[in-house]
């Protein structure tokens, strides 16, 4: 086998089509941790996303429906974190963990309910990449990479952003000069939600026309690590992404051409993410304040 | 009389999150059109009805004993583990390897194999310890990166090297019959008394030693321990390790008592649930015996209720999920407990 077999055009567009569904959900995470908000419920949320964007692309027939029935989802289960881990102060990793608990028994529970058959939706008539070029799922991919951008520039450029930044670093500096804390937060946890939730259903709605029970496969989990990998900012993230887009790529493509097993070819996302956080090449640091409920009355 | 009153309360709060999370728990089932009463009573039934069926109950029970415990002694650490899963995994397969792989007398073989454990399990969970000691980096995000390492690894195992040659699924040979634990009814064996001696030992350690107080102190405040002449570094690394080596008991139970062969399915997600034991136990180890019975019987229990009443049987994984949410939430729960007066 010629090594240059392997880097054909394929490989590039197989990479970017794997990266979406993470780059959704790591822009997600990024709003959220940059508040303050340890989101490690993306899983949940995208599989919430993916299972709502198939049930009301089944009812209504229009994907577009669909899509929006993904950002409810989403809004829904960001709006849950939010409540759990501001208003009632729940310690982020334990609501996150509830959620994705909840998420993935609750999705699996509905699909009988809902289609009468367990495990799997039935297929959809249509899906994102049968249609035309502006519902074809390019759309869903070109808006990705739109999102990385005006991410970049929301956190870094506006006011706004600085606000974001300001409240997941300092809360209480933040809340001093008269930002609101807990709308900020909401806000990007709600924001968290919704890409998740719209990188769920390009899973379901946009590739594979169904939706069946834990389809995310650890996907949320993956971003996550691309999150820290790219040191929690947009920009890194999107690398990340591609990367760990590229390593899946590449474990399937060389799946019995080469001694090295898949499975070590999977866990390098795994592996990198605790070099990086461990500091050994290039210290990843998160938001000083993600992770803490921010309480007014604390000193 | 303070003093009764908080731990009442203490007490209560755990048990109304699981009050409130079964009536939340029993919307979805009028969502599925079938009767509250009945999926309920079949779910009860399922998971006591008969001697055979509490016994899968207790089987479900012994491996949540054990990640309960593996959570909350982490946490009481101020650690949280959430690389129970991983750790039960790297146990249970060098657990499998020994069990078939060494020939010995029973009464040799049975404790090698849980020192494996211990020392598998305890490894994989001192990593994440260590590199929050050495290297700041948070547990949390180590212990999950950890998870899919440790389920990758093993899969790569059973697939590769410890594969089964006859086998039709990728699972390590059966072990030994030495390294057996002796099985009372179906599929349940001596691993519920070692679960519970476990319990009391992990009691006696946190409450009644000094490496238990110093654990406990850290836990409550690092800074403070630190001053007061405590290494946190060694504890949080010995609190990892500890937590580690309850999780690859579980896994180790899992392998010798339950399936007798290793395969990543061996665990049914028990390091995640071993949270929400922990949570609802209040990280105390007396609590985790309870809890771990709840969910034990939940999940037993609601794949009988499939069968009798045809709810599906995600709804054990919904109620786990909101029993979690409302115990973490206990501002929720307070609310509907009696106002205290000021005093």
């Amino acid at each position: 086998m010629n090594i240059l077999d392997i880097f054909t055009w394929s490989l590039l567009t197989v990479t970017i089509t794997k990266a979406i569904p993470l780059i959704y959900a790591g822009i997600g995470g990024l709003y959220s941790e940059r508040s303050g908000v340890v989101n490690i419920c993306l899983e949940g949320i995208m599989l919430a996303g993916a299972f709502s964007a198939v049930v009301c692309t089944h009812f209504t027939g229009n994907l577009w429906f669909g899509l929006a029935g993904a950002i409810i989802a989403g809004t829904f289960m960001g709006l849950l974190h939010g409540v759990l881990s501001i208003t009632f102060k729940v310690n982020q990793i334990v609501g996150g963990t509830a959620i994705n608990i909840f998420a993935a028994g609750a999705t699996e529970y509905l699909i009988p309910i809902v289609f009468g058959k367990p495990g799997a939706t039935p297929p959809l008539a249509f899906t994102f990449e049968r249609q035309d070029f502006f519902l074809s799922k390019y759309f869903l991919i070109y808006m990705a990479f739109l999102l990385v951008g005006l991410t970049h520039i929301f956190l870094y450029k506006t006011s706004y952003g600085l606000r974001v930044r300001a409240v997941g670093e300092h809360p209480k500096a933040a809340d001093t000069v008269g930002i609101n804390v807990y709308l900020t937060r909401y806000l990007c946890v709600i924001m968290s939600g919704i890409f998740a939730a719209i990188g769920g259903a390009y899973l379901s709605i946009g590739e594979s026309g169904l939706f069946s029970k834990g389809m995310t496969a650890n996907r949320g989990f993956i971003a996550l690590a691309a999150l820290i990998f790219g040191k929690w900012t947009p920009l890194g993230t999107l690398g990340a992404c591609l990367f760990f887009g590229f390593c899946d790529n590449l474990q399937s493509t060389l799946q019995g051409r080469v001694p090295i097993p898949s499975e070590f070819m999977l866990m390098i996302p795994y592996v990198l993410t605790i070099v990086a956080i461990a500091g050994v090449v290039g210290r990843s640091r998160p938001p000083a304040s993600s992770g803490v409920p921010y309480d007014p009355s604390e000193r | 009389m303070k003093f009764h009153k908080e731990h009442l309360i203490e007490i209560c709060i755990p048990v109304i999150a699981v009050i409130l999370a079964l009536i939340v728990g029993s919307i979805f089932i009028a969502l599925s059109g079938k009767g509250i009463f009945n999926s309920y009573s079949a779910l009860l039934i399922g998971a006591f009805g008969s001697k055979a069926s509490l016994a899968e109950t207790l089987v479900k029970t012994v491996p949540l004993i054990f990640c309960g415990l593996s959570v909350a002694f982490a946490f009481r650490c101020g650690v949280f583990n959430i690389g129970a899963e991983g750790q039960l995994l790297i146990a249970g397969v060098a657990v499998a390897c020994v069990g078939y792989a060494i020939k010995l007398p029973a009464i040799i073989h049975i404790p090698l194999c849980f020192l494996v454990a211990i020392i598998a399990g305890g490894l994989w969970g001192g990593l994440a310890g260590y590199l929050k000691a050495r290297f700041g980096a948070h547990e949390v995000i180590t212990t999950i990166m950890l998870n899919f390492i440790a389920l990758k690894f093993t899969e790569f195992l059973v697939n590769g090297p410890l594969r089964e040659p006859s086998g039709v699924s990728p699972k390590t040979p059966h072990i030994l019959e030495s390294a057996e634990l002796l099985r009372i009814i179906g599929r349940l064996n001596i691993s519920i008394f070692i679960a519970l001696i476990v319990t009391g030992i992990i009691y006696y350690l946190l409450n009644r030693t000094t490496a238990g107080y110093e654990v406990r102190a850290v836990g409550f405040n690092p800074l403070a321990a630190e001053y007061g002449g405590i290494n946190v570094a060694k504890n949080v690394v010995l609190a990892m390790f500890i937590s580690g080596a309850l999780a690859g008991l579980a896994g180790c139970c899992e392998v010798l008592g339950v399936f007798r062969y290793f395969m990543p399915d061996i665990s049914s997600d028990y390091g995640f649930q071993g949270i929400a034991v922990a949570l609802l136990a209040r990280n105390h180890p007396i609590g985790v015996l309870l809890s771990a019975l709840l969910f034990g019987s939940l999940s037993n229990g609601a794949t009988k209720m499939q069968v009798i009443a045809k709810t599906p049987k995600q709804i054990a994984s919904i109620i786990q999920g909101l029993v979690i949410m409302f115990v973490a939430a206990d501002m929720l729960v307070r609310y509907f407990l009696p106002k205290k007066k000021k005093e």
